[in-house]
């Protein structure tokens, strides 16, 4: 393990060897935008809003995965990452149905986190207002389709953490869809052990706790590191 | 088989086959085959038994012969000659008289024949590709034979890297250095791949070179096997092309009876076994790391590079991916030498190419050229131009992924970096002409469409940006965009470009760009004036609501 | 605006929306005595206008539904200097949107026949009821739109920042704005 030194948004920082930019940046205070990454859970590099310019390198990185490098000069914040990351908010809101005011998420979500974070006020695209059903089959959860951003969160933490392997993504392209197991309801699911992570690492309102009402739904957002933090380190804290 | 035992088997092959009256080539590619050529096979074949011409004449089934606008076209060796248009009641003449059939004979002296250099295609239509010994017969594992016994592996290596060879499979990544990468990768589990996933829509030169000459594959990749040290291969086929699977998986059974393939190949220490893989037709996996995914059993999606296969590939080894025309070229290459081989071509593409050509052009099929050739050469003197009257708009290159190249640029030679610079690829080689019936908004719908379908869905530029794209094109098409939808399809075309994940993704906007680039006002007509030039587009105006 | 001696004139419009943005405008409470002297109200759901008026600004509240939204809103453009998307269902669609994902017949049905417990008839669009757009649309996808105002409903502070600005002829600020 070795010191590295880089340089981010002008500031000075220093990471440790095989750390990604994207946990440096945030340990020193520099907030990259992200949806598909999650602390504590693999990363996949699929969402493109972490993406940062890398001196030296023609294409942008995702940060998320994107090792420090002695010497690295990065820019997260720029004219151009911007505008990109507005047009990729605005493509997920344009994608399925999100109807904010009547979401369980309502002001507690990430994707309209990342909207305001990125002073959106419109969405320019046109909404494709996909015919998409909830499955609220489980006895505890729903999953609402119209709200998920396939940022598959879910599926890792069941397979990676929990063991289950009970999520799983059908179909491709725009048709894309989390199913539980072979395509069953998921309250018919074998291998769902109802542990409820899926729940809480869900960046929107498409995982959800049952019994809640518009804006009630709060995700406990530390719960993933603290399983995490138990598992390497065997210690259960907070 | 050893050495001397190929080199045995070949000349006895020759021999008997020079001993035949007449050898007669029927193409069964999927082109003649269309128009009846199997049965014009089985014809002649009757015919040879009931003439009593058994042992004396041979009929064989071949790939493609090229023409495929001319099906079902015969070779007879008896006279040398090609014939076009056959059906069964050309039978009897073909195989005692071909020469009677003068109406059919095809002027092989035409500009579509000698203006075309074949390397790849070089057995294509002149050996049975289910008869290992027809491949022997035409010099076939000998370039493996060279390598293993005179050139070792860096020799090898060596000659390939001196060819100036690079990539068929669309990126152009000059082969040697790949497979410099992966041989110098430590430890002794590797894989060679071959990607035979061949998805763009209308091309298959890659099919025809597997239906016709699916040795020479095998022969590129026990090469390429040995150079970079591994001990394993696969082939990712789809599984739309089943002859093409059939007359492998025949391949691989000949070749490991003779031991060109399994253990102990050639009689040395080297082993090279080769499995197939089908995929289930999506694009995507065409990709190599998607390609990968799916040969480890998992949903066949791209994943970020670095790491790239050579040093990550399959099940974390390294792995060398090549294109199905990337290996054949190797054999010949290997046979003649790195120096032989960059004598084709231009200074920074060497070798062949082969094109299918397709669309509004007299000879559509399958055809090779120099690197270099201008593309007008192509499409008039090889393709025989625009059939109907109609005059030439714009040629298509490299699908989904390429660009339209407009008439002012039909002197440009067909290289990888000239096409680059007036904004398309070299792309695995589809060649669509259109004429001054296509609509250029209507094509790049078209493409996009594709796209749309084809998105694996990973990463939301692409999964969520084609199908933005593909409705603001769509509304085109129908008079119902407006100029800020024009605003954001460029800003969408920048965003895929940059961001997407994958190749697919990156290079989606890419006919939207070109078409943009050289056909602006055929886009501007459709927004303000509800106008299609080309005629295709039914408008209807704006009165539904929305701008 | 004229700067001379004229007050700013001020329209608020409802289309496809539930009335809610309007309601939460009326929440300003003592705020709307304050800026009462400081524009004119020309147009608002209450007031009985025969033909839309010239106006400075123009607060569009709901989603463009329906045919007579359509040609309205067409109106209210060319007679507005400054046009403001106000609430979601101007903004986003919201839940005058929900409908969009199925057809007009379909929601037609579902609303007058399956749910209703006496079928008294089917709106044929010819007269009272203005017929159904097959979308109901955000109000920038029919025409342009100056300034967003989302929230549903947005909250007093924000619609009241948003008066103080325009009024001022400065650009709305985007605080305690927030999309969704
Ligand atoms: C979306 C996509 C589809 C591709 N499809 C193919 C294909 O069908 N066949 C192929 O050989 N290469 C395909 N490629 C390129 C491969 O990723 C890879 O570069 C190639 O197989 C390498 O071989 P080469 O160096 O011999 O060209 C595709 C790439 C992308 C991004
Ligand atoms: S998931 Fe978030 S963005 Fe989507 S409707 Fe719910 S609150 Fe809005
Ligand atoms: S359900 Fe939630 S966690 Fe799973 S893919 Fe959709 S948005 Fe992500
Ligand atoms: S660019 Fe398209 S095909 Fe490639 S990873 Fe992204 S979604 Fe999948
Ligand atoms: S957070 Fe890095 S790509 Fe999604």
């Amino acid at each position: 393990m070795s010191v590295v030194t880089l340089e981010i948004d002008g500031k000075v920082c220093t990471g440790v060897s095989g750390e990604t930019v994207f946990d440096v940046a945030w340990n020193n205070g520099v907030k990259i935008p992200r949806l598909c990454h999650i602390g504590g859970l693999p990363n996949i590099g699929a969402c493109r809003l972490c993406l940062v310019e890398v001196e030296g390198q023609k294409k942008l990185l995702p940060a998320c995965i994107t090792p420090v490098q002695e010497g690295m000069v990065v820019r997260t914040w720029s004219e151009k990452l911007i505008a990109h990351r507005r047009l990729i908010v605005e493509l997920l809101f344009a994608e399925r149905n999100h109807v904010c005011s009547v979401c369980v998420v309502n002001r507690n979500c990430e994707l309209q986190d990342l909207a305001v974070e990125l002073g959106l006020d419109h969405i320019r695209l046109r909404y494709q207002f996909p015919k998409l059903v909830a499955d609220t089959s489980h006895e505890r959860f729903g999953l609402d389709h119209n709200r998920c951003v396939l940022c598959t969160r879910c599926v890792r933490v069941c397979d990676e953490v929990e063991g289950a392997h009970t999520w799983d993504v059908s179909r491709r392209g725009a048709l894309s869809q989390i199913i539980a197991d072979l395509g069953e309801p998921w309250g018919e699911s074998d291998t769902c052990t109802s542990c409820g992570k899926c729940v809480q690492v869900c960046p929107t309102g498409a995982l959800f706790e049952k019994g809640k009402a518009v804006s009630e739904m709060r995700k406990d957002r530390g719960f993933l590191k603290y399983i995490v933090t138990a598992r390497e380190k065997g210690q259960w804290i907070r | 088989m050893t050495v001397e035992e190929l080199f045995d088997q070949q000349a006895a092959e020759v021999e008997r086959q020079n001993a035949l009256e007449n050898r007669i080539y029927c193409c069964t590619a999927a082109g003649c085959v269309s128009c009846g050529s199997e049965a014009v096979r089985k014809a002649i074949g009757e015919e040879i038994k009931s003439q009593g011409l058994t042992g004396k004449v041979e009929v064989c089934g071949t790939g493609c012969m090229g023409l495929c606008s001319k099906g079902p076209l015969v070779r007879t060796s008896k006279d040398d000659a090609l014939y076009g248009g056959v059906d069964v009641s050309n039978a009897a003449a073909l195989v005692s008289a071909p020469e009677t059939l003068a109406p059919l004979r095809i002027d092989t002296s035409a500009p579509f024949f000698i203006k075309q250099k074949k390397i790849v295609l070089g057995n294509s239509g002149r050996v049975d590709p289910e008869k290992i010994m027809d491949y022997i017969a035409a010099g076939g594992y000998q370039a493996l034979a060279r390598a293993c016994t005179e050139l070792g592996p860096a020799g090898t290596l060596d000659e390939v890297k001196k060819s100036g060879l690079r990539g068929r499979g669309g990126a152009g990544y000059p082969t040697g250095l790949k497979w410099e990468l992966v041989a110098r990768q430590p430890g002794d589990v590797k894989y060679v791949v071959c990607n035979a996933d061949e998805g763009d829509p209308g091309a298959f030169m890659d099919r025809s070179v597997l239906e016709g000459d699916p040795h020479r594959v095998l022969e590129g990749m026990a090469i390429a096997a040995y150079a970079v040290g591994a001990q394993q291969g696969y082939i990712y086929v789809r599984g739309e092309y089943a002859l093409a699977i059939q007359r492998l998986q025949l391949a691989i059974r000949q070749a490991e009876r003779e031991r060109l393939l399994g253990n102990r190949i050639l009689d040395s220490a080297f082993q090279f076994r080769v499995d197939l893989r089908i995929g289930a037709g999506a694009f995507v996996c065409g990709e190599e790391t998607a390609l990968l995914a799916s040969i480890e059993g998992r949903r066949g999606q791209p994943r970020p590079r670095p790491p790239y296969p050579p040093e990550a590939g399959l099940w974390g080894k390294p792995t060398l991916i090549n294109n199905v025309e990337t290996f054949a070229n190797i054999p010949p290459l290997i046979q003649n030498g790195g120096e032989w081989f960059a004598s084709t071509g231009t200074a920074t593409s060497k070798g062949t190419k082969v094109f299918a050509l397709a669309g509004k052009i007299a000879n559509t099929g399958l055809i090779e050229v120099p690197m270099g050739t201008p593309l007008r050469e192509i499409l008039f003197d090889i393709g025989g131009g625009v059939p109907g009257g109609l005059e030439f708009k714009a040629a298509q290159t490299g699908g989904p992924s390429g660009g339209c190249i407009p008439a002012e640029f039909l002197d440009t030679p067909v290289d990888y970096e000239s096409l680059a610079r007036i904004g398309s690829i070299m792309g695995s080689g589809g060649l669509i002409v259109m004429d001054s019936s296509s609509c250029m908004v209507d094509v790049a719908r078209f493409f996009m469409e594709f796209c749309m379908d084809e998105s694996c869905g990973k990463c939301i530029p692409c999964r969520a940006g084609t199908v933005q794209m593909h409705d603001i094109l769509l509304r085109m098409t129908k008079g119902e965009a407006s100029s800020r939808d024009m605003a954001i399809l460029e800003e969408l075309c920048t965003l895929l470009r940059e961001t997407s994940l994958c190749g697919l993704g990156q290079t989606a906007p890419n006919p939207v760009v070109s078409t943009l680039r050289y056909f602006r006002p055929e886009y501007e007509m459709h927004i303000r004036d509800h106008r299609c030039p080309a005629g295709l587009c039914e408008m209807k105006g704006n009165e539904g609501g929305a701008r | 605006m004229d700067p001379v001696n004229r007050k700013p004139s001020l329209a608020t419009v409802w289309l496809g929306g539930c009335s809610g943005c309007h309601m939460s405008f009326l929440d300003l409470d003592e705020r709307l005595i304050e800026l009462a002297p400081l524009v004119e109200v020309k147009a608002s759901p209450l007031t009985d206008y025969k033909d839309f008026p010239e106006v400075d600004i123009t607060l569009v509240e709901g989603a463009v539904a329906n045919r007579d939204h359509l040609e309205h809103i067409r109106t209210i453009r060319k007679r507005s200097k400054v046009l403001v998307s106000f609430g979601d269902c101007a903004v986003t669609g919201n839940v005058t949107g929900m409908r969009n994902a199925f057809s007009v017949p379909d929601c037609i049905n579902r609303s007058y026949r399956d749910n209703s417990a006496v079928v008294v008839g089917i709106p044929s669009g010819n007269s009272v009821v203005p017929e159904l757009l097959e979308r109901a649309h955000p109000v920038h996808e029919v025409v342009d739109v100056d300034y967003y105002l989302p929230g549903c409903p947005p909250d007093g502070d924000a619609i009241h920042q948003l008066l103080v600005d325009l009024l001022n002829g400065r650009a709305p600020s985007s605080d305690g704005r927030r999309f969704g």
